[in-house]
């Protein structure tokens, strides 16, 4: 299982360190920094790195290297699925999960680490139950903790610990009991050059912010849940209730969680919301080529040898950066009438030929209100208290991995 | 205030401040004390000297306060182990406590202090816990009896820990199941052997009502023990199925993976008939399409696994080609896996759209990822024929592009669809000759080198392509070197007139100048071969070739079941068994997928079972060349004969040896059984003259003072160089070969050209059609000083084995001396071969004219001899053409004429000679015609001489 965890910045030191179960020499970690040198970039670090005595597996996250060694055979997934519960729990506790922020709460962390695993086994993940175990630190918290001698540490074992529902705490009390749905999808797409789909899919998530008092019972169905024929559930989804009646019947835990994760294949695809028209053109003989980009483009990757561009949008602000060679183009809202178009001359690195590659235009956009698979939430019911909840439903639709090839 | 000011000190030195805080009486500053002990300790600092102050905060009902001296104390145990029983008895008190949480809290802390004089005292609690009324006490107490297993087996062994734990799988608590399950899997690691997951229908189901409801970790743990089962019908295997579908849909990734595993295997139980098994089949794709938009961590590890289940079950995935088409900004390793995938499901139905994809790749910025997407081109081409064509297409554009290492990488999978679809797609070899220069990387200059050799015959330059390479060949790595050698061998087969210096350059720059042991094998191995029977090397090196595999790098499908059976795990990411690669594996157990069972048993279908690897196809060309192999090995062993010849040499006689001191030894009068009878075989005339080239010295050809053309001998050819000194560092050959009253001999001049004197010379023929060999070692009795010429008449006998020649007459010729050991050919007339009791009777001729098919009759014309038939005869009559009838028939001479060679094959002839023409015609007629071209120029020979 598990044996210890090693925190390394951007710039290779390691400025936290687990250990499960024995010491592991952070030595370890010198086999990382290999990978790490040879990899051009952060990114790029293979996330599973054998050395003679353990396997080290990592996750890159917000510039921060969390790297788990193994000893034994363990299931990679898990490792790398407990690693971004880790990741999650910082983001959770103190809001940003960064180093400066790991540092001035070291002790905490690692009160929380020592929650979350136990001789390598995962104890209590769920950001609820840890919660209850260890406080996350606020100011008033701090504030009334000097003054009683109180502590973050709860001493009452977590209720939802053992219980089957071990999502959700008991005693929940809310004054305003409100429930609130969204239902965020995001395309992946790969526009070819002459503007046809290669490929599309949605991805699409319903993230919920449940605050009721008490046990409510929940149930939610759509108008057409045969679009979800590929779906993840949040644990406290009944599958059986899914399988027969296509509802989602659940209690849910307290405050924000993901209900559900769904992905949608192409077929089902209406249309592509953008569409992007493109003219980029390098020369051979000067070191000047043109360069057009008519409507919603934000991001385009441009090669080594262009040293910088002259460019002027219709609408929004761009920036070039010569280092990265990224241009980004913020467009703002797009007018139908007229359409934002970004226009100038790019110049090359002189002597250099002109580049082999073609530069892809990454697409950031979001549409409120539209959830582009078309699926819509058909009704919500509460079961199990006697309340009215306010309930509310938002859709909104966003670029996700959206390229465009020029 | 953050953490952070627990790092700051102070000038009296951090530990002696800290020790007065940890004393301190105030709660509140012991407690923001221990904070700065754990703070120090997170961050590698040496706090170990606070242990005993530490410990004396132990004793609070302040929680936080407890943990974190609790985390100081599974720290630094170890190291001060005397120290650390003071915090036995807290522990021990502890376990009693009314709050479950302290109670278990207790409990696994101590078992995280790896010290063998707390084991001791932990025994009783954990007994007492593991029994505990609260099943959070229970879970906890599971995981600590695997930790006591880490730091002491036999301990738990003795105190019955591991049957509390079996007994903990029926638990009522669906945690404490899962965590019993999973502390048995990681003392069973330890204990390949012991049966400690006895997994029975009983446990089996209570395990699968466990799933259901306890934490996705628990699951994970449950669906890997699950895995290990083994179903005892295809019907338990179904129900088991049944109730693992679900969690296909859990968010967990790991869950997702390790539930594919147990469905993988169990579903190799379950007849394909079966309506269940299809639709077990869709169900499992979308979790797996599903894995691919997860993080690019989770991305790569569940690509590994795709790329198992890929081979073993394509039909999963096979609509889903798209999800694996690569974005630019994937990282790296998630691009190259992605590509492999695609190739695997690319087929007949979605190449177009592969092919377009692979092309936009090969344009990207990543170097190693255009190489390998220009690899994958080629790999399409091979696994799908019809796109073939198309493919060959696009590598062509690819390497107009003049991109140096697509070029490189266009031309190395160009080389494998040539290997694939010989004769296609030759004509892209004139694109790729105009990017020789270009070749910088081994593997590319291996393959341009590959296809100039292969396709030699097409390629009107390709000796000289192939000399260019020659001029670095000690700078090339062993690949190209090794490549070049085949190359040059493969076109002097094919051109052998032109190529010959390029051959023995190479042959030379392999065997003696290099060492690099597979090289000069191989070089000797082509030496040896051409020398010995050029037919044999032409067999073996210009062999068909096997095909190569449809799929490259399919995984063996025994090892391929075996992972399977290990979906989610390192070995999956590997590719590896896990005894291949786990430390301290102690005989891990192999496991293997479930053999069907059940009514309809239907054998494993041809479309699930990868065809095997290359070796298992290739054709029966390996086992001959294997034979060859074993005779050229063979020759080695002959021992060393020096001296007089000697009768019981081996069978392998006629072979040159090249490894040098033993050469002289094999030759002898009693070599051979198999000499003398000549078999024909249909064959073509081939250009004459090969191996004497004319020209340079001819002041030593007319050299005509040795004891030639006496009497009784047939005619003899003026000696012509046969070894210029250039080839031969120095050594100069000329001569010819004679015929005496029954004997042949072959007359050489030797000259030393060189600067230093030769010596131990020693001569050695190559099978050759006649058996032809040396009578006697070649006797040059003092060395040969520089400038110095010696002459040698070698006596032959035809006793040597035979091999068939092209041309008929053609002698490869092996010269050793001090210095070397040089090679050379020559062409012998056949006249002397002519036996000297060549004259049939009258009657048998009358016969034998008649019974040889007419045919095998050839007519030649002799132009421009002015003799009369009388003289002809008796010219002929000196080389062993005996007249046995003459006619005149309408003022035309006809000559009856019979000759017979070595091996016994009587020529019959008729001259016909016109008083005023100086043409004759000449008939031949002979059971074995191939000779009669031969025969015809022996006749011209001797007539115009």
């Amino acid at each position: 299982m598990i044996h210890s965890l090693f925190l390394i910045n951007a710039s290779g030191d390691i400025f936290l360190e687990k250990h499960w179960k024995s010491v592991v020499s952070r030595s370890v970690c010198d086999y990382f920094f290999e990978a790490q040198e040879r990899a051009s970039e952060a990114e790029n670090v293979p996330p599973v790195i054998p050395t003679p005595h353990h396997y080290l597996l990592s996750v890159y996250r917000h510039k921060i290297f969390f790297v788990a060694v193994i000893q034994s055979e363990v299931p990679p997934l898990f490792v790398i699925e407990f690693l971004h519960r880790v990741v999650d729990t910082f983001q959770d506790y103190f809001g940003v999960c960064s180093e400066v922020i790991i540092k001035d709460n070291v002790v905490v962390v690692y009160e929380v680490l020592e929650e979350m695993l136990d001789n390598g086994f995962p104890l209590a993940t769920e950001s609820n139950i840890l919660k209850e175990l260890i406080k996350p630190p606020t100011i008033l918290r701090t504030v009334v903790n000097t003054i009683t001698g109180s502590t973050n540490v709860g001493d009452q074992l977590p209720t939802g610990q053992l219980s089957v529902v071990p999502w959700r705490r008991t005693g929940v009390k809310y004054t305003n009991n409100e429930a609130y749905f969204d239902v965020i999808e995001e395309i992946d797409a790969i526009i070819d050059k002459s503007g046809s789909t290669i490929t599309a899919e949605i991805q699409g998530v319903i993230d919920a912010c449940v605050k009721l008092t008490g046990m409510p019972d929940l149930t939610l169905s759509f108008m057409n849940p045969r679009l979800l024929d590929d779906v993840s559930f949040h644990p406290c989804v009944r599958f059986k209730r899914w399988e027969s009646e296509r509802i989602l019947s659940f209690i849910p835990p307290d405050g924000n969680f993901r209900l559900l994760s769904y992905h949608v294949s192409a077929q089902n695809l209406v249309a592509i919301p953008v569409y992007v028209k493109h003219n980029i053109s390098f020369r051979d003989s000067s070191s000047l080529g043109r360069f057009e980009i008519t409507v919603g483009p934000k991001q385009t990757m441009m090669p080594k040898s262009v040293l910088n561009m002259t460019l002027t949008p219709s609408q929004g602000t761009h920036v070039f950066d010569p280092v990265t060679k990224l241009l980004s183009w913020d467009v703002g809202k797009i007018n139908p009438q007229k359409l934002p178009s970004l226009k100038g001359s790019v110049s090359l690195q002189a002597g250099t030929s002109k580049p082999d590659e073609n530069p892809t235009i990454n697409l950031q956009f979001k549409i409120q209100q539209l959830a582009i698979s078309g699926l819509k939430v058909n009704r919500l019911d509460m079961y199990g208290e006697k309340y009215k909840p306010f309930k509310g439903i938002k859709y909104m639709t966003k670029a996700g991995k959206f390229q465009v090839r020029t | 205030m953050t953490d952070s000011k627990y790092f700051t000190t102070t000038k009296k030195g951090e530990i002696f401040e800290l020790k007065a805080e940890l004393n301190s009486d105030k709660k509140e500053k012991k407690k923001e004390a221990v904070k700065k002990v754990i703070a120090s300790m997170t961050v590698g600092k040496d706090v170990s000297a606070l242990f005993p102050d530490v410990v004396n905060c132990m004793q609070t009902d302040n929680l936080e306060l407890k943990k974190l001296v609790y985390l100081y104390l599974m720290n630094y145990a170890k190291s001060q182990p005397d120290m650390a029983i003071m915090a036995v008895n807290t522990f021990v008190k502890d376990c009693e406590d009314p709050n479950p949480l302290i109670r278990a809290l207790a409990v696994r802390t101590m078992g995280c202090i790896r010290v063998d004089k707390i084991t001791e005292y932990l025994c009783e609690p954990l007994r007492k816990c593991l029994k505990d009324e609260d099943p959070y006490v229970r879970k906890t107490a599971a995981v600590c009896v695997a930790k006591l297993h880490d730091i002491n087996a036999q301990l738990v062994e003795d105190q019955g820990f591991l049957d509390t734990l079996k007994d903990l799988i029926s638990d009522s608590n669906p945690m404490v199941v899962a965590n019993a399950v999973a502390a048995l899997s990681e003392i069973a690691e330890s204990h390949p052997s012991s049966n400690l997951l006895d997994l029975n229908p009983q446990s089996i189901n209570k395990l699968l009502t466990a799933l259901n409801e306890c934490t996705e970790w628990g699951q994970i743990f449950i669906l890997d023990c699950l895995a290990n089962y083994m179903p005892k019908d295809d019907r338990e295997a179904q129900s088991i199925c049944e109730r693992v579908t679900p969690r296909l849909s859990h968010a967990n990734s790991a869950v997702v993976l390790s539930a594919v595993k147990v469905l993988m295997k169990f579903m190799e139980m379950l007849s394909k008939d079966l309506d269940y098994y299809g639709t077990l089949l869709k169900k499992l794709a979308p979790p797996l399409v599903t894995l691919l938009s997860a993080e690019p961590e989770l991305q790569y590890v569940a690509l590994r696994n795709i790329n198992l289940i890929v081979q073993k079950r394509p039909e999963i995935l096979k609509h889903e080609m798209k999800v694996f088409f690569v974005k630019y900004n994937d990282p790296i390793y998630v691009k190259l896996e992605k590509l492999d995938i695609m190739i695997r499901l690319a087929s007949q139905a979605n190449i177009a759209q592969v092919l377009a994809e692979l092309k936009e790749y090969a344009t990207e910025v990543d170097v190693d990822f255009v190489r390998k997407a220009v690899r994958a081109i080629g790999r399409c081409a091979i696994k799908v024929e019809q796109s073939a064509e198309r493919c060959v297409s696009t590598l062509l554009d690819l390497i107009q592009t003049k991109v140096n290492y697509v070029v490189q990488e266009a031309i190395v999978v160009i080389k494998d669809i040539f290997r694939k679809y010989p004769n296609k797609y030759e004509s892209v070899i004139a694109t790729l000759c105009e990017n020789l220069d270009s070749l910088d990387e081994p593997e590319a200059r291996a393959a341009m080198i590959w296809i100039v050799g292969e396709y030699a015959e097409r390629i009107d330059n390709a000796d000289e392509l192939l000399e260019s390479f020659l001029e670095g060949f000690h700078d090339e790595s062993t690949q190209v070197q090794l490549q070049l050698l085949t190359a040059i061998v493969k076109l002097f087969l094919k051109k052998p007139t032109e190529t010959q210096e390029l051959v023995q350059q190479v042959l030379s720059l392999a065997t003696q100048d290099s060492d690099n042991p597979d090289l000069r094998d191989r070089g000797y191995i082509y030496w040896r071969l051409l020398s010995t029977d050029p037919v044999a090397a032409k067999e073996v090196v210009l062999a068909e070739k096997p095909l190569i595999s449809e799929e490259t790098d399919l995984i063996e499908p025994t090892l391929l079941d075996e992972l399977i059976c290990y979906i989610g795990t390192l070995a999956s990411v590997y590719h590896k068994p896990p005894s291949a690669f786990v430390e301290g594996s102690r005989g891990v157990v192999h496991k293997s997928l479930p053999p069907r069972t059940g009514s309809s048993e239907s054998a494993e279908s041809p479309d699930t079972a990868p065809s095997g690897g290359p070796a298992a196809d290739q054709p029966s060309v390996i086992p001959t060349q294997g034979d060859l192999l074993g005779d050229l090995l063979n020759l080695d062993l002959g021992p060393p004969v020096s001296g007089p010849p000697m009768a019981t040499s081996a069978v392998q006689m006629g072979a040159v040896d090249l490894l040098g001191d033993s050469l002289m030894g094999d030759e002898s009068e009693g070599m051979g059984g198999s000499g003398g009878s000549f078999t024909p075989a249909p064959s073509t005339t081939a250009p004459t003259n090969v191996g004497a080239p004319l020209g340079s010295g001819l002041g030593d050809l007319f050299d005509l003072t040795g004891g030639v053309g006496t009497l009784s001998g047939s005619y003899v050819a003026p000696k012509t160089v046969w070894l210029p000194a250039m080839k031969a560092k120095g050594l100069e050959i000329s001569g010819t070969f004679s015929r005496q009253v029954g004997s042949i001999s072959m007359d050489l001049v030797l000259t030393n050209k060189a600067l230093q004197v030769m010596s131990d010379f020693a001569i050695q023929f190559n099978r050759n059609s006649f058996g032809l060999a040396p009578a006697a070692p070649l006797q040059v009795h003092a060395p040969l000083a520089p400038n110095q010429s010696v002459e040698i008449t070698l006596p032959l006998n035809t006793v040597g084995s035979v091999m068939k020649m092209e041309p008929l007459n053609n002698l490869q010729v092996a010269v050793k001396n001090n210095i070397d050991v040089f090679y050379f050919s020559t062409l012998y007339p056949l006249h002397i071969l002519f036996v000297e009791d060549g004259k049939m009777e009258r009657q048998m001729f009358l016969a034998t004219w008649k019974d040889i098919p007419n045919e095998n009759e050839t007519q030649f014309q002799i132009k421009d001899c002015s003799l009369n038939a009388d003289a002809v005869s008796s010219k002929l009559q000196g080389s062993n053409i005996f007249t046995i009838a003459k006619r005149n028939v309408e003022g035309q001479d006809m000559l009856y004429q019979s000759l017979k060679l070595t091996n016994g094959i009587w020529v019959l002839a008729e001259l016909r000679i016109q008083p005023s023409n100086p043409s004759f015609t000449l008939s031949l007629k002979c059971r074995a015609p191939e000779v009669s071209q031969y025969i015809y120029q022996a006749y011209e020979t001797i007539l115009k001489n």
